[in-house]
């Protein structure tokens, strides 16, 4: 299997706090993993490392066979820098896009706290995402001689809620709808941007087990349907050892372990940091 | 298409295409110097103006505080191409300076130029003052307003500008005429004509799919980033088209005026528009052009006996004095904004099933009451 996305020494430092140290880890083509560990550990830090929010403060990030990001620690960080192998990249070029352009190549994400468009309705919240790809400029807009690439994104707008089951919530204001149906419409608006790789900021926050259930079908069936890559960060373990193919456990921004869902399971470090035992009564 | 979008649209452009006759009608029949003109020319140009603001604060949410300094830029632009060689030769205009502008231009030309310049302006300004949010974005475009203005009474300007001296003859409401021709345009439905094409372009843009992506910058910015929306790239879209349109409506205003001088285009002017704004309701078009038209009636016209003397036939010449008319106005406003917080028409947009709704419903208010 091709490795679509790799982290090579991320380390994000804020300041004087280690958010991520030295992260490295890859993602396969057609692979679920999933990024765990307690409350702080990085796990979103790493996120909006990948997705160009937050300049790594040192290391290399690789999509597709692509260098997206590379730093090092430079000015004042150099002095500051908690992490190790500062040196390593010290040569490279540094890139750092931002958020839109790694969306475009190919990165689409959800967010911890739904971030939905609030004033638009459920249909065009998933149009607004199919801009990034429209073929045409303001003055075909405005003049509407594209307006046959517009029938074409409205037209698969449709195809794409009709396959998540929204198309009778269509003309719904998007805040206005259950937050099961919130978090889907999310997920939506993600695939609208024709990802390969889609990363999940905790999906089954607020779900109850059924919900969470649904979710664990829903990501496998996207994942087949639309030939997609999914990492995704997650607390309820049910869904994490369902279904991902491979873990990454962070604690304190430090990799503590990686591997199969069983591996992690009789990991000892794991237990102790992040799953705990079920007390004896 | 489906049935009912079809009647809707036809529906709006029978609506429209009715005001634009009853405007070419009420020119041949009224005389030229009613005051009716003046409030529907200068209630057109400010729908312009108005609703070019509101692409900006309403639907892109960048509150934009430069829009005087577009509408100069646009109505010097105007003036100085669209005034004949022979006027600017002679020294009736430029007195104390050299005009150094050997051209002069039809007032289409003039109007696009005018447009051009104050979007060219707009596009300079807007790559470092973008990058600013909220409250400090308004500053710096005040900020651009304000230097803007004290620019052009600059002395050294003054071949160019005429300095602080106003700018007169040029092709002005009353010299425009059908295009190859001598005969004179009807004044105020060329300024409806302008100003209706402005806003149907802005319209067309916000229902486009570049709307849709301003919409969702203000709606949420970090969610817009990630689904591939380049923030900067349209935000600077979205400044340069409504200042071209600002450009245009000071042409306009240049037009409307018969002169022209920088101290008129003062800070106060932008918050007329940001009042009629909000009062219209931020993002909706039409709410824009309502209350513009109120507020220009108001101003101009219905209130204008307050100042005068006698008003609503009571005759009080030592309350109404000069100034009073401000006072009135100014609480008018206040209770505007006090129990209409939203505006007349918050965000949403003038229809015909909205309005049958209304008279229903006040209908039925009014059944209440009697009983």
């Amino acid at each position: 299997m091709k490795e679509l996305l790799r982290l090579d020494d991320i380390t994000m430092q804020f300041g004087g706090v280690v958010a991520v140290n030295n992260l490295s880890m890859n993602v396969k083509e057609g692979e679920i993993v999933a990024l765990i560990g307690p409350n702080g550990a990085g796990k979103t830090t790493a996120f909006n490392c990948i997705t160009g929010v937050y300049e790594p403060t040192n290391g290399r990030i690789v999509f597709d066979g692509k260098t997206i990001i590379t730093n090092h620690p430079s000015g004042k960080m150099q002095r500051n820098y908690a992490g190790f192998e500062a040196d390593k990249y010290l040569g490279e070029k540094t890139l750092h896009p931002t958020p839109d352009v790694i969306t475009k190549l190919g990165i689409a994400r959800t967010f911890q706290n739904i971030r939905l468009f609030k004033s638009m309705t459920v249909f065009e919240n998933v149009l607004t995402a199919m801009h990034v790809r429209a073929k045409e400029n303001v003055f075909s807009a405005v003049f509407r001689l594209s307006w046959k690439e517009e029938r074409r994104m409205e037209a698969e707008t449709e195809k794409l809620l009709s396959e998540q089951g929204l198309l009778s919530h269509r003309d719904e204001i998007a805040t206005s709808l259950p937050y099961g149906l919130q978090r889907r419409l999310e997920i939506a608006r993600a695939l609208a941007t024709k990802p390969r790789l889609l990363l999940l900021d905790e999906p089954a926050a607020g779900m109850n087990p059924q919900e969470t259930q649904e979710l664990s079908l829903f990501i496998k069936e996207i994942k087949e349907r639309y030939d997609l890559t999914v990492l995704m960060i997650e607390h309820h373990m049910d869904l994490v050892m369902g279904i991902s193919d491979r873990i990454y456990v962070l604690d304190f921004g430090s990799l503590i372990a990686e591997g199969t869902p069983e591996e992690i399971q009789s990991n000892q470090r794991v237990i102790d940091a992040y799953l705990g035992v079920a007390e004896d009564v | 298409m489906d049935r009912a979008k079809k009647n809707h649209l036809i529906r709006i452009f029978v609506a429209i295409a009715v005001v634009y006759l009853a405007v070419l009608v009420l020119e041949f029949t009224l005389r030229p110097t009613s005051i009716l003109f003046t409030v529907l020319r200068k209630g057109a140009i400010y729908s312009l103006v108005a609703v070019s603001m509101n692409l900006l604060n309403g639907f892109t949410g960048l509150f934009s505080l430069g829009q005087a300094g577009f509408m100069l830029l646009g109505a010097y632009t105007y003036a100085i191409f669209t005034m004949p060689v022979s006027v600017k030769e002679s020294e009736r205009v430029y007195r104390y300076y050299e005009c150094i502008v050997g051209f002069d231009t039809g007032s289409f030309v003039g109007l696009i130029a005018a447009g051009l310049v104050a979007a060219f302006f707009a596009f300079l300004i807007g790559l470092p003052v973008l990058r600013l949010k909220s409250d400090y974005l308004a500053i710096a475009t005040l900020g651009f307003a304000e230097i803007i203005r004290a620019i052009f009474q600059w002395d050294v300007l003054g071949p160019l500008t005429n300095g602080a001296n106003l700018l007169r003859e040029y092709k002005d409401l009353s010299r425009i005429t059908l295009p190859f021709t001598d005969i004179p345009f009807p004044p105020t439905l060329f300024v409806f004509i302008v100003a209706g094409v402005c806003i149907l372009l802005i319209v067309l843009l916000i229902n486009s799919s570049f709307g849709r992506a301003f919409k969702a910058i203000r709606d949420d910015e970090t969610a817009a980033e990630a689904m591939g929306i380049n923030l900067f790239k349209h935000k600077e879209l979205s400044f340069v088209i409504s200042s071209f349109f600002a450009g245009v409506s000071g042409a306009l205003l240049a037009a409307f005026q018969y002169t022209v001088q920088a101290q008129q285009f003062e800070s106060m002017m932008t918050y007329e528009i940001l009042l009629i704004v909000v009062i219209g309701g931020i993002g909706s078009i039409s709410g824009s052009c309502i209350a513009s038209f109120l507020y220009i009636a108001l101003s101009e016209w219905w209130l204008r006996g307050l100042d005068m003397g006698k008003f609503l036939g009571i005759s009080a010449p030592d309350l109404f004095r000069s100034g009073f008319r401000r006072l009135v106005f100014s609480v008018i406003i206040m209770v505007i904004v006090l129990f209409f917080s939203k505006g007349i028409m918050g965000d949403k947009e003038l229809s015909f099933e909205r309005m049958k709704a209304f008279v229903k419903r006040a209908g039925r208010k009014k059944k209440e009451t009697a009983k």
